[in-house]
This record gives C-alpha cells, structure tokens and sequence, in this order.
C-alpha cells in the first residue's frame, strides 16, 4: 500500500464559498445538498470536502462530507445524515436553504477514489449513508462509455432509509454489467425479495467477483459495519491490500 | 477568502465549554473513539509479533513481544487529536518512549534526523526525530489499562499526541530512520507532511 503517486502539490486548498441552489430529499434523515462552488478545480469519485460553519460570536465547526456527485456532474452533490443531537449536520438539514452560501474546501483524499482507470471489475460495499462516496464511483461509471462490471452491495435498515434508491435501481435496469443487491437488516416489506439481516459471509462469496478476478473493492459505512464486511473479505481470499475501507465514526456530528 | 462568512442561523450547540487551550482549530470533543484506517483491520497474535529498530537497511535492534514489554514501561495521559475533526481528551497509554527504545540499542544520540514507521497493511507515515526524543513519542501497548484493540492499532502503535493522529501508526512493526526525509502513506495522498493540529497543517500546502 506504498503510495505509487510521489508528486504532491504544495499548493494550498483554499476555502471557498459555494451557493447552494438545490435539496433533495433522500430519505426521511438524508437530504442532497446539490452546490455551485465559486471556483472548483474538479474531483475524483471518492473524494471529499471539508465545510466550515461560522456562528455570529465567532465559533466555528468543521466536518468532512463524502461527494456523492460524479466529475461530470455542474453542481456538487454533498449527501447529509441527520446525526442525533449533532452540531453540524442539523444545521444543513433545517436551516440551510436555496440561495445561501456554505463555506467549503476541496476536494480531498487521494486514496478512496475509483476512476475506472485499472479496467478490473468493481466491487463497491455500502453500510447506510456509507454508501454516499460509492455512489459517485457509480455515477461516473455510468457516464462513462466503457464500464468495467460492477457490483454494489448495499446495507441499509429498512426501504425507506435506502439512499438514491430510485436512481440506483434505474441504472441496473439500464446496464446489464451492473448487478445491486439490497439487504435490509431491520424492517423488510413483505413481498421482499432481497437479503434480510446484515451482509454476511455467504452474501458476499455469492456477489463480489472472484478474486482472481482482482476487483476494486470499496467498503463504506459505520466502523463496526467496515471491520466486519473487511475482515470477512479477508478471510473469503481477497487480497488486504485490494480492500479500500472508509469507516464513518459514530460520532460525526 | 478575506473574511469568514457568517453562517445565517448557525448557533454552537455545546453545553460546556472546552478550554480553548486544549482543542485546536477546526476541532471537536467526542468520548467515542472512532476508527479510520485505509484498509481491513489486521489481526496480528503477539506470539508472532516483534519490533525492528533499522538504519541504513542494517538492524539497530529487535524485539519480541516478551522482550518488549520488559523494557522500561511509562505511561501517559494526554489529548489526541484527528485530521477528520475529533479530538479525544485525556486518554492514557502505557508502552515504551523512544528515548528508551534508543537506550535499549546502546545509542545516546539518535543516528539520523527522521524516521519511517513502517506497520502491518503496509501503511508507512514519516516522523522527525525531533518530535520524538524528550519523552514525545512512544511505542504504546496499552490504552486505558488494557491491550490496545486491534481497530486501534493493537498489539502496537505510535504514539506522537501532538502531532495529528495519522502520525501515530497503527500496528507500527518497524521504525526506520533516514537521514533525509520522504513521505509516508497519507503524507503522499495529500496530507500535510508534518501534521501540528495547532497550526491546522491537515492537508499539503495548509
């Protein structure tokens, strides 16, 4: 896991304001804060900025929100889970509104990101709002005229909390190269034909690509979410080092 | 920018005042521990563990985990602080300071201004030995009393408190020292190469 890429920039990511011109409502606890940046340099599918709210007295608070937006997209999609008694996230989710500045900078992160570049199938593993930065891997992959095979594993409580469920399952109607599996851990309707209970050990030696095959693998969600669906990844054969992880803390505010 | 932009309706939420002098800029408390590691967490049995002390590709010493636990042990308190925002106040660790770890090999001076810690799923980060000689780095082997969970960097890790949490390598199996310094892990994908939460140093070029 020696990084390959030496050149580093020194330049600086400024902070810079960006207009919010649009919501969407995701889910009952998520909403899609879709953003035009005044200045922005592009990204990687994967990467993240970090946003700074400033109060009146002068405090401030900064967190680190996934992009949920392809390269492609005009406007920058930034997808927020409501966080129990949090700081931050409360504050975009009800008081921000169409038409307000949020100060942000961007993009960071230079090793959660997929570009399709390796041509090796790609294997992307969601836990709940986890599955924010794989979608932006899956919405430049499905702009992009050569798709290598994917698969999207995604873990979510019930329907309802699934996240740009319209969206997904249009693009594996579309794409025969792309297979999306549900599992619903807490609540399923009763004509449910996906996975009930969490992903596990069998769930995954059924979906993910050999390893031979040597997918791209990106695993998403809560930290006990990450540590389970990678320790079993590991012991399935995979190789550690083809597992990218990002773990949501439980306290992200 | 040239001037910070008000946030329409944004109010501090905290109850109690943090002391400013105890949380750097851009920072917040939290009494979770959260996780954040690149790749699956490796489970490593301390019976096949050990510890190599390497200059100049040549062996300054190494350890195994029996032999490492009976080097001098001390124990600290103090804050840490993540890249991802979270700082951590007051937690303790017990392992070995580096000063001691230098003693152990017979050196009284450091042989080489920077280090290279090399752990378990290949992640490296850079360090210069400055920030660890006089008691600022540690190889630790407990948090709270108890072995450190894997998640969190168990059997072993770094531990540079006053610089950003990355620093502090989980499952650190190897320090290399380096008469020139190179990047390590994050410091090539786009992190600060030095990490002073103080200064906000998260990222290249802050």
């Amino acid at each position: 896991m020696t990084a390959t890429e030496t050149s580093v920039s020194s330049r600086r990511i400024e902070w810079q304001l960006a207009e919010l011109r649009d919501v969407v409502i995701e889910t009952p606890r998520v909403k899609s804060l879709l953003l035009r940046p005044a200045g922005w340099p592009g990204h990687l599918p994967g990467q993240h900025v970090d946003i700074r709210l400033t109060a009146e007295d002068g405090y401030q608070a900064q967190r680190s929100y996934s992009i949920a937006s392809p390269p492609e997209d005009e406007l920058l999609a930034l997808t927020v889970e409501r966080v129990k008694d949090g700081e931050v996230s409360p504050y975009l989710l009800d008081e921000l509104r169409a038409g307000d500045q949020l100060e942000l900078r961007g993009p960071i992160g230079g090793y959660f990101v997929w570009t399709g570049a390796m041509g090796s199938p790609l294997c992307l593993i969601a836990g709940g709002a986890g599955v924010t930065p794989l979608m932006a891997m899956l919405r430049h992959r499905d702009r992009s005229s050569s798709r290598a095979p994917a698969v999207l594993m995604y873990s979510a409580r019930s329907l309802e909390d699934v996240i740009y469920r319209d969206e997904i399952d249009a693009m594996a109607r579309r794409d025969n190269s792309l297979r999306v599996v549900h599992a619903l851990t807490r609540e399923q309707p009763k004509d449910w034909t996906g996975h009930r209970g969490r992903i596990d050990k069998c769930l995954l030696a059924a979906n993910c690509f050999p390893p031979a095959q040597n997918p791209a693998i990106h695993v998403c969600g809560p930290t006990t979410f990450v540590e389970s669906v990678s320790g079993l990844l590991v012991e399935l054969g995979f190789d550690p080092f083809s597992i990218k992880t990002e773990r949501f803390g439980p306290s992200g505010g | 920018m040239d001037e910070t932009h008000i946030s329409r309706g944004f109010r501090s939420k905290r109850q109690e005042q943090t002391p400013k002098n105890r949380v750097p800029p851009g920072q917040y408390v939290t009494t979770d521990f959260p996780v954040l590691s690149a790749g699956p967490t490796p489970q490593i049995k301390v019976a096949d563990w050990t510890f190599a002390l390497q200059l100049n590709g040549s062996l300054l010493g190494k350890w195994s985990w029996d032999e490492f636990e009976a080097l001098p042990q001390t124990t600290i308190k103090t804050d840490i602080h993540c890249v991802t925002k979270w700082s951590k106040l007051d937690t303790t660790w017990q392992g070995v300071t580096f000063d001691d770890l230098l003693k152990a090999v017979g050196l009284s001076e450091p042989p080489a201004p920077y280090i290279m810690a090399h752990c378990d799923g290949a992640y490296t980060t850079n360090v210069p030995v400055a920030d660890l000689v006089g008691g600022r780095g540690m190889v630790v082997t407990r948090y709270e009393g108890l072995p450190i969970a894997p998640a969190h960097g168990g059997p072993a890790r770094l531990l540079v408190p006053h610089l950003y949490f990355w620093k502090s390598g989980k499952w650190v199996r190897r320090i290399r020292f380096m008469q020139k310094d190179e990047r390590g892990f994050w410091e090539s994908l786009g992190y600060h190469n030095y990490g002073d939460p103080w200064k906000e140093q998260r990222y290249d070029g802050d």
